[in-house]
């Protein structure tokens, strides 16, 4: 296995011509020991090619790394493992090797991606969290980039909801990137696991994360898009999903809203519209559990001043003068009822006197 | 008659000492010597002092003149001891007898054609030589209103050095000005140009100023660009109670000590308003120098210290900020020895939410939440737990520009905190308080007690909203001014709940 990794790692090599390597001899030991003139001969490898091989033998110190590997937990699936995700093998350029830390996703569980805007709105990230407790609860698998904004709060929602969540990383698979997110991340390996294609201890380079996209919508049946704005990343994501024929889904918001002006680009292309989990769930043919209506309960509880406060807040944070101008109340009376909201948990301030409401 | 003594004074911070200068005219190689551990300044005295006495038409004799500034241990510096230097010197040549100076304190820079012109720092010199009994001071011309703010003391005001030798010899008189004469002449100027009801709507950022200043609470703004942050910061001082005559005749002191006073009408009858740029230094901000002078914070005593753009300034120059903020008063220590200034004012601070200024409009921020953090991590926590209020000073809606209500005057919002202050005034007799402020954790629990639904909110609030036990105490002090404000004897809920709303978010959930 040491000589596989060893074939994984050879930089200036691309993936497919590692698989044709492997397919031709069978075991990396053998492409490691193999003399020159054999690999010169090989029709797909180039001079460059052989020079790489070559060059890699000497200077991969293959013993050292692997050990590195077991220290550090991370396990190693190469695309000829029996452990390689099914899903993958089908997309156009399946990465040579998986890193993974944890575990993979479940062949014949259903696995759906919740990917967005790292800069989202509290709206955006409420309803991915939402999202992802939800389709945790319902056995689902979810699957995402563990990056700020919607993945994060998606892959936060699952683990809320007791379910399995994977983060697909741009780095390498020991490397917590963004570092604010080490909690998620060892949260993640507990119940599920973190996966990259990049060998461990490679940095979190721009040109990495678009790669990583495509094995996000590679090991997900469905892509759900919570927030993206018109040329962003996760219209990227979205894209390539098409294009390896999953399901997109996009969560409508504001036509106001700069943030999801992608969304709709993506509803008007036809993409499936969210509307609720519950909504979705049904779409996927998966019987709704036993869900409260607290929406109208949370209105009972409050008095009438505080009503008028709440029914004003929304998703999108408003500030004192705006609700000032809606309500037509004194400050210190609006004050006293954010106060009172806030404090029983129904709103919460997300800059100074900007509030939104919680769930 | 060779040797003569006339009494003058030097400002050592805002300390006045008393100097003798000593001259002595003898016979000996032709000569002009000085000494008394004299700067520079005060070493070029003799050139300008023998010029302006043969320019005043009096010939200086061909002697050993000998000139000593006593006592030897204190640094003389400035300009002020050139007409008590050259008084002395003629009163030596036997031009007017030495006696006519008794009882009177002398200070003056001369011009080389004998002139005399003003010098700063009249009013504290004026103000010691009273202390010490003197019944005269002898003033440059331009210095007399400012000298005749101190009650009882008869203030000569010479305009030319002929004119003081004259009036010694008693060929002419000086209308001498009684002090205490200039208090009233003077009315308040300044509250006319700018008022509250400039300002449309904010009403929050209002409400939020009128309980800072009721219960002398450090403000903090925090909006976008163009919300109006400084234009609000401006018209603090306008609600502010006026000063009393103690009061403006200490910050004119200091306003004097800088030479910063109207010549015309020197006592300052308004509270100050000190904006002060972010590239401030930190002696510039606090005071300083080799002899320190007062900084910002002192000439901001009494009103109002205002910080545009909090973020902007450098980290280390906001943390001397807070040491004058807990104590009222900066000391500087020196190899001199030590000084005290007064620094007890209101401090106003402004700052954008986000490096763009935008956020939370998703609309219009670029920032990231990094950007963000990083940006609120320029100012320091503690500095931060110095501020009792937070606001937010939002974007002026057009609604609110166009509508043209008529707002609140300054004068309506003063008369309520006059009111709140005078509660204050006499909760705290006989104390060292003066405002809700000040109060200590001690004081707290005596005059911040919470009835039991009152306690019962704060717990809540402390689990739910994650206050600590600094932002507690700054809530209850809050508090306490909002009931005041109030006429109210307790603290009820209703104070409490906006005085939590007014508490500074947590830096952690800022941004998320």
């Amino acid at each position: 296995m040491m000589y596989e990794y060893w074939l994984a790692l050879i930089p200036n090599l691309s993936d497919c011509k590692k698989r044709l390597l492997r397919e031709e001899y069978k075991e990396g030991r053998v492409v490691y020991y193999i003399e020159e003139m054999r690999l010169r001969f090989l029709p797909f490898l180039q001079a460059k090619d052989v020079e790489a091989v070559l060059q890699a033998r000497k200077e991969i110190e293959t013993e050292k790394e692997w050990e590195y590997l077991a220290k550090q937990n991370i396990r190693f699936v190469p695309y000829f493992s029996e452990e390689y995700p099914k899903k993958l093998m089908q997309i156009a350029d399946p990465p040579y090797a998986l890193y993974v830390k944890g575990s993979l996703p479940q062949e014949n569980t259903l696995s759906a991606a919740i990917v967005g805007a790292r800069r989202c709105t509290p709206y955006g990230e409420e309803m991915a969290l939402d999202y992802g407790r939800c389709l945790a609860e319902h056995g689902i698998q979810v699957i995402s980039g563990m990056a700020r904004g919607i993945d994060g709060a998606g892959q936060r929602g699952a683990l809320n909801g007791g379910g399995r969540t994977f983060g697909v990383l741009g780095c390498g698979v020991d490397i917590c990137y963004p570092r604010d997110h080490i909690g998620l991340y060892m949260d993640i390996q507990q119940s599920g696991g973190v996966i990259s294609e990049q060998q461990p201890k490679r940095p979190p380079l721009p040109m990495y994360f678009p790669m990583r996209n495509r094995i996000i919508s590679g090991l997900s049946d469905l892509v759900l898009v919570m927030e993206a704005r018109e040329r962003s990343g996760s219209l990227i994501t979205a894209d390539q999903a098409l294009e390896q024929g999953k399901d997109v889904y996009a969560l409508p918001g504001p036509v106001t809203s700069q943030l999801s002006q992608g969304c709709h680009f993506l509803i008007r292309q036809g993409a499936g519209i969210l509307i609720t989990p519950e909504d979705l769930l049904a779409e996927l043919g998966i019987a709704k559990r036993e869900l409260g209506q607290k929406t109208d309960k949370i209105e009972k509880t409050l008095e009438n001043h505080e009503n008028v406060v709440y029914s004003c807040l929304g998703f999108f944070p408003k500030g004192l003068s705006q609700l000032i101008a809606e309500t037509g109340q004194d400050v210190s009376v609006i004050m006293q009822s954010l106060i009172t909201l806030e404090i029983k948990g129904r709103i919460r301030e997300v800059s100074k006197n900007h509030y939104i409401r919680v769930r | 008659m060779s040797f003569s003594t006339v009494l003058s004074a030097v400002i050592q911070g805002l300390r006045v000492e008393l100097i003798h200068v000593e001259a002595d005219v003898s016979n000996g190689l032709p000569m002009f010597h000085m000494v008394g551990y004299l700067s520079s300044e005060v070493k070029e005295a003799s050139e300008r002092v023998r010029t302006a006495i043969r320019n005043s038409g009096i010939p200086m004799p061909a002697k050993k003149t000998v000139v000593n500034l006593a006592p030897a241990t204190v640094r003389k510096k400035g300009a002020s001891f050139d007409l008590p230097i050259a008084l002395a010197v003629l009163s030596s040549m036997g031009i007017f007898p030495g006696e006519q100076l008794r009882d009177t304190l002398v200070v003056g820079e001369l011009s080389l054609d004998g002139s005399v012109k003003e010098v700063a720092g009249v009013l504290p010199v004026v103000m010691r030589a009273r202390e010490e009994g003197f019944k005269r001071c002898m003033l440059p011309i331009r210095n007399v209103r400012e000298g005749a703010l101190v009650k009882g003391m008869e203030i000569l005001g010479v305009g030319h050095l002929t004119d003081a030798c004259r009036y010694l010899n008693g060929e002419q008189t000086i209308a001498a000005v009684t002090g205490g004469t200039g208090r009233k002449t003077q009315e308040d100027r300044s509250k006319d140009e700018i008022d509250y009801s400039d300002i449309q709507g904010q009403e929050a950022v209002k409400r939020a100023a009128e309980v800072a200043v009721a219960g002398g609470h450090n403000l903090l703004m925090v909006g976008p660009p163009g919300s109006g942050k400084s234009m609000m910061a401006k018209r603090v001082s306008t609600i502010l109670p006026p000063p009393t005559l103690e009061e403006s005749i200490e910050i004119t002191k200091i306003y004097s000590v800088l030479g910063m006073v109207d010549r015309e009408h020197p006592l300052i009858k308004g509270r100050p308003f000190r904006s002060v740029h972010h590239t401030v230094t930190k002696a510039a901000l606090i005071g300083g120098g080799a002899f320190p002078v007062p900084g910002e914070i002192s000439l901001a005593h009494g009103g109002v210290l205002f910080l545009d753009e909090l973020t902007e300034f450098q980290k280390p120059v906001l943390e001397v900020l807070r040491q004058p903020l807990e104590e009222r008063l900066i000391r500087i220590t020196r190899s001199q020895g030590n000084f005290v200034f007064p620094a007890d004012f209101i401090l106003i601070c402004a700052m954008n939410p986000c490096p763009c200024g935008n956020y939370p409009d998703y609309n219009r921020c670029t920032c990231t939440q990094t950007q963000i953090q990083q940006y609120l991590g320029k100012v320091s926590q503690p500095f931060l737990d110095r501020l009792d209020i937070c606001v937010e000073a939002p974007r002026i809606q057009y609604e609110s520009l166009a509508m043209g209500n008529k707002q609140e005057s300054s004068a309506a919002i003063r008369d309520r905190v006059c009111a709140a202050r005078q509660v204050q005034r006499l909760r705290y007799e006989g104390r060292r308080i003066l405002t809700n402020s000040m109060l200590g954790v001690n004081e707290l629990k005596e005059f911040c007690r919470l009835g039991r639904g009152e306690e019962l909110l704060m717990r809540k609030a402390f689990v739910s909203l994650g206050l600590t036990a600094r932002t507690y105490h700054k809530v209850l002090k809050v508090a306490r001014t909002i009931a005041d404000l109030d006429g109210s004897e307790g603290i009820r809920e209703p104070h409490l709940k906006e005085a939590i709303g007014y508490r500074t978010m947590d830096k952690k959930y800022w941004g998320r």
